[in-house]
């Protein structure tokens, strides 16, 4: 990346391809592009740029190329690891302006849909015919498609549905240097290598999504929660291995420890139980028929594993009572402290007690709360660390604690982000997930998409030097060496 | 070189073995004498895709063996060398699957040919690919590099997805070492019902069911009769059944017709004539290609028997969102796989090189130039 592009040149370039009030250049105007949902770390961009159709994004990506400049795009900007992050000296790409539902196809039950499209959005237009889109982030009601594939998100129903790359067929694309790729097909499967996997999930590294092809599935005949009480967290993630091991995959299984129900229930009363060390609340959906069943089969086996209060919610009303604490869970547990972190760790389910032992443990020895919410069906836990950015060390404690909590789901098998993305904010925790080759394998696939690398530089793979670095920060026993670093 | 095949009988233990070692030696070896490679796990896919010259054996059969299976978290981690039968077993021994319902095509199938071949049965529309069952890979690229991405867990998103990127590449980009798969429960009831019904409007059943929440496990028609599989809770199945009609096969008479179909044994598939795969919109009507047709996947896959105009059957396929490939027989020394726009085949290549360099993983045998 060129350190000083001409930039008057490529303003002026880029407003003759856009139209007058798709550039944003003045420092008011570009305020609102500053960061992502990881509100921590600001920058402005060079510009920030927003067409309105694919040719206009082309032609940005032309224009970018021919002046060296690097790209960042963005989608609505709900990401929490800084993937849409400005760069100072970069174009931020805005893909909100293309926000059309191109078609929705009952026959085959697939919508074709723009990237700045609202996952809701998706789902809201095709329930008229019985379907609907199936991942569903907690910020669906405004996080857009093209931001979803990027980050190959979830929802709290991916145990049963699947993740974003599950659900998609076909991707237009566009590379760094503005060539049109078509990824997928409208069949179940492509020729060639499985790109579409590969896209899902490159945090906007190795190309522009410009058009995408979602699956739709038939909307569930019927819906039921239960919440169930219990007084350890152990008794809470035993019962959720019975319910598997009995055969049950409940369409969502959510689990919030005590400090993460007391907030939630200051918040929104969800009458969750204050007294519970634990709740889990179970979602199981198909025919009315089946559910009489399940209900009655889960029931039992969380009573077997201690469950103290059960309550089901049958109508629509009462259920979304009783996911509005889930839900409302982030910003509940927003109010008990000036600022907290948010982790997204995964870790295999037969290790939560002896992590969140752990986090329990560095809780004390830190100084700093920490509440848990944890995607039990699929081992995402999420700690919210609590902490007060102007109280002296207590950032610097937070990420480190935050570090540690990351190091450790390595370390029992898992992963240091199960949804949220790398970004720039857990750069330093892939080096504790891969090593040297791996990383450099990495490199080599954004190499073979963008060999200048300009598109979304510095985000989702941290480079070897900076890994180097931070072995030898371990090796100083937590002495930061390199303040000049980003440290996050 | 005798590293694996020559040395080591396909029976030569009971016991697992973890030969990544050796394996990558092998790998170490020929990439410094860029010397290619043919990747081999049991030896029964290997009519699937091109056909390329002779050269080193690097034989995975002898690499098998469950490391780490933990069905209340739904997930198994496993050699790739390991066979299909004794991995499904396993699986049936805990009341799980594997999702993707995978063709074993001879009794020697291992999990790593399958996932390399990308290959999904009957159940795919309903309950995923084979790619979609994948949560993490170990494996050696060109170099002869162990890299491990992905991991046990279903959600992941730390670094590019390379484990999915390898299901179908054919063994181009790396050689598969060890797979971490999710399983599911078992259903507690599987009913298939048949009736008698024209191509026209059996796709049109198929895909109007699609659109119901029934459960629907599969799906198929031979010209004249559609069948229709049903698994989950047995009052579930009861419902559906009731509600879609049809006649009820025998259960043993159904599990033998799927799996007859899943392998290849059907008498559609019997004979030397080339066999024709064409993936398309599962909507798209009955095409006009003849009455040697057979339809699967609710619309999304039909099986053609002949020899064709690759040309003009590969552009009636597009026409209708998908492609088609030469499945067995016929020429294999031409392109067998749908033509790749050259954007996309340049990238594919560009791809090809940053996993390995000197092209000597199975090199030829996707296409021509991966």
């Amino acid at each position: 990346m060129p350190a000083s592009p001409d930039r008057t040149a490529l303003l002026v370039e880029l407003q003759a391809a856009l139209s007058a009030d798709a550039v944003l250049r003045s420092a008011e105007d570009l305020r609102p592009y500053e960061c992502d949902g990881l509100s921590v770390l600001r920058e402005l961009p060079l510009c920030v740029v927003l067409p309105t159709d694919r040719e206009g994004v082309q032609a940005v990506l032309q224009i970018c190329q021919r002046h060296g400049v690097a790209v960042v795009p963005r989608g609505a900007g709900t990401g929490l690891s800084g993937g849409a992050r400005p760069i100072r000296d970069a174009v931020l790409l805005s893909l909100a302006r293309l926000h059309h539902i191109i078609a929705i196809d009952r026959e085959n039950r697939t919508a074709r849909v723009q990237p700045g499209v609202r996952n809701l959005a998706i789902s809201e237009a095709a329930r008229p015919l019985g379907l609907y889109y199936a991942p569903d982030p907690s910020s669906q009601i405004a996080c857009s498609i093209g931001g979803n594939v990027a980050e190959n998100s979830g929802g709290v129903h991916c145990l049963k549905y699947g993740l974003t790359v599950h659900n998609l067929l076909e991707l237009d694309v566009l590379t760094a240097t503005g060539e049109t790729l078509r990824i997928g097909s409208q069949a179940l499967d492509s020729p060639g290598y499985d790109l579409l996997a590969l896209m899902t999930g490159s945090e906007g590294l190795l190309g522009v999504v410009t058009e995408c092809t979602v699956r739709l599935l038939p909307v569930p005949e019927h819906v039921l929660v239960l919440l169930a009480a219990f007084s350890s967290v152990e008794a809470a993630a035993e019962s959720v291995s019975a319910i598997i091991a009995a055969g049950i995959i409940p369409a969502g299984l959510e689990m919030m420890d005590r400090l993460a129900i007391e907030a939630a229930e200051d918040f929104v009363h969800a009458g969750y139980p204050r007294d519970a060390a634990a709740i889990l609340l179970c979602e199981l959906d198909g025919p009315a028929v089946e559910l009489e069943e399940l209900v009655r089969e889960v029931e039992t086996l969380l009573q077997r594993y201690g469950a103290r209060a059960i309550r089901i919610a049958e109508d629509a009303a009462t259920r979304l009572l009783l996911w509005k604490g889930r839900k409302a869970a982030f910003p509940a547990v927003g109010r008990l402290a000036p600022d907290y972190y948010c982790m997204d760790g995964t870790i295999p389910r037969q290790r939560l007690a002896e992590v969140l032992g752990r986090i329990t443990a560095w809780s004390a020895e830190y100084g700093l709360r920490v509440a848990n919410v944890f995607h039990a069906g699929d081992g995402n836990l999420h700690p919210l660390i609590l902490y007060d950015a102007n109280a002296e060390g207590q950032l610097h404690a937070a990420e480190e604690f935050g570090r540690r909590i990351l190091e450790l789901c390595v370390a029992v098998g898992g992963s240091v982000t199960g949804e949220h993305g790398v970004g720039v904010e857990k750069l330093d925790s892939m080096c504790v997930q891969f090593n040297a080759a791996e990383l450099a394998q990495l490199h080599r696939i954004k190499h073979a998409f963008d060999p200048e690398g300009r598109l979304n530089p510095g985000k989702a793979v941290p480079s070897l030097h900076r890994c180097a670095e931070l072995g030898a920060m371990h090796v100083h026993h937590g002495q930061l060496p390199f303040p000049e670093l980003e440290r996050f | 070189m005798c590293i694996m095949a020559s040395c080591l009988s396909p029976n030569w233990s009971v016991f697992d073995i973890d030969q990544s070692q050796t394996l990558q030696m092998a790998v170490q070896v020929d990439h410094a004498r860029s010397q290619p490679l043919a990747i081999r796990g049991g030896g029964s896919k290997t009519f699937y895709g091109r056909q390329t010259p002779a050269c080193d054996l690097l034989d995975l059969g002898g690499h098998r063996g469950i490391i780490d299976y933990a069905p209340n978290e739904l997930f198994i981690t496993l050699r790739a060398g390991t066979s299909l039968q004794a991995l499904e077993a396993q699986l049936a021994e805990a009341g799980q699957m594997l999702p993707f319902e995978p063709p074993h095509f001879g009794p020697a199938a291992t999990i790593g040919g399958t996932l390399a071949c990308g290959f999904s049965g009957p159940s795919r529309p309903y309950a995923g690919s084979a790619r979609d069952t994948v949560l993490g890979m170990r494996i050696l690229n060109g170099q002869g590099e162990i890299l491990r991405f992905g991991g046990q867990v279903m959600k992941n998103v730390a670094g590019y997805d390379v484990s999915r990127l390898m299901v179908g590449a054919l063994g181009t980009l790396g050689v598969l070492l060890e797979v971490s798969l999710k399983v599911l429960p078992r259903p507690d009831s599987t009913v298939t019902l048949v009736r008698p019904m024209d191509p026209v409007t059996a796709v049109q059943r198929m895909n109007h069911w699609a659109g119901q929440p029934l459960p629907l496990s599969a799906t198929a028609y031979d010209g004249e009769h559609l069948y229709i599989r049903l698994s989950g809770t047995g009052s579930a199945v009861r419902a559906a059944q009731t509600r879609l009609g049809g006649e009820r096969l025998p259960d043993a008479e159904a599990a033998a017709f799927w799996v007859t179909l899943r392998e290849q044994r059907h008498v559609f598939f019997q004979g030397d004539a080339p066999l024709w795969r064409l993936a398309v919109a599962p909507a798209t009507p009955p095409l006009p290609l003849g009455d040697q047709i057979l339809i699967e996947w609710g619309g999304g896959q039909r099986w053609l028997r002949g020899a064709r105009d690759a040309t003009a059957l590969r552009q009636l396929a597009a026409e209708h969102g998908g492609h088609a490939t030469l499945f067995r027989g016929g020429d294999r020394r031409g392109e067998v796989f749908h033509p790749l726009t050259p954007p996309l085949l340049a990238m594919q290549q560009r791809l090809k090189a940053a996993f390995d360099r000197r092209a000597i993983l199975n090199s030829g045998r996707l296409y021509a130039t991966l």
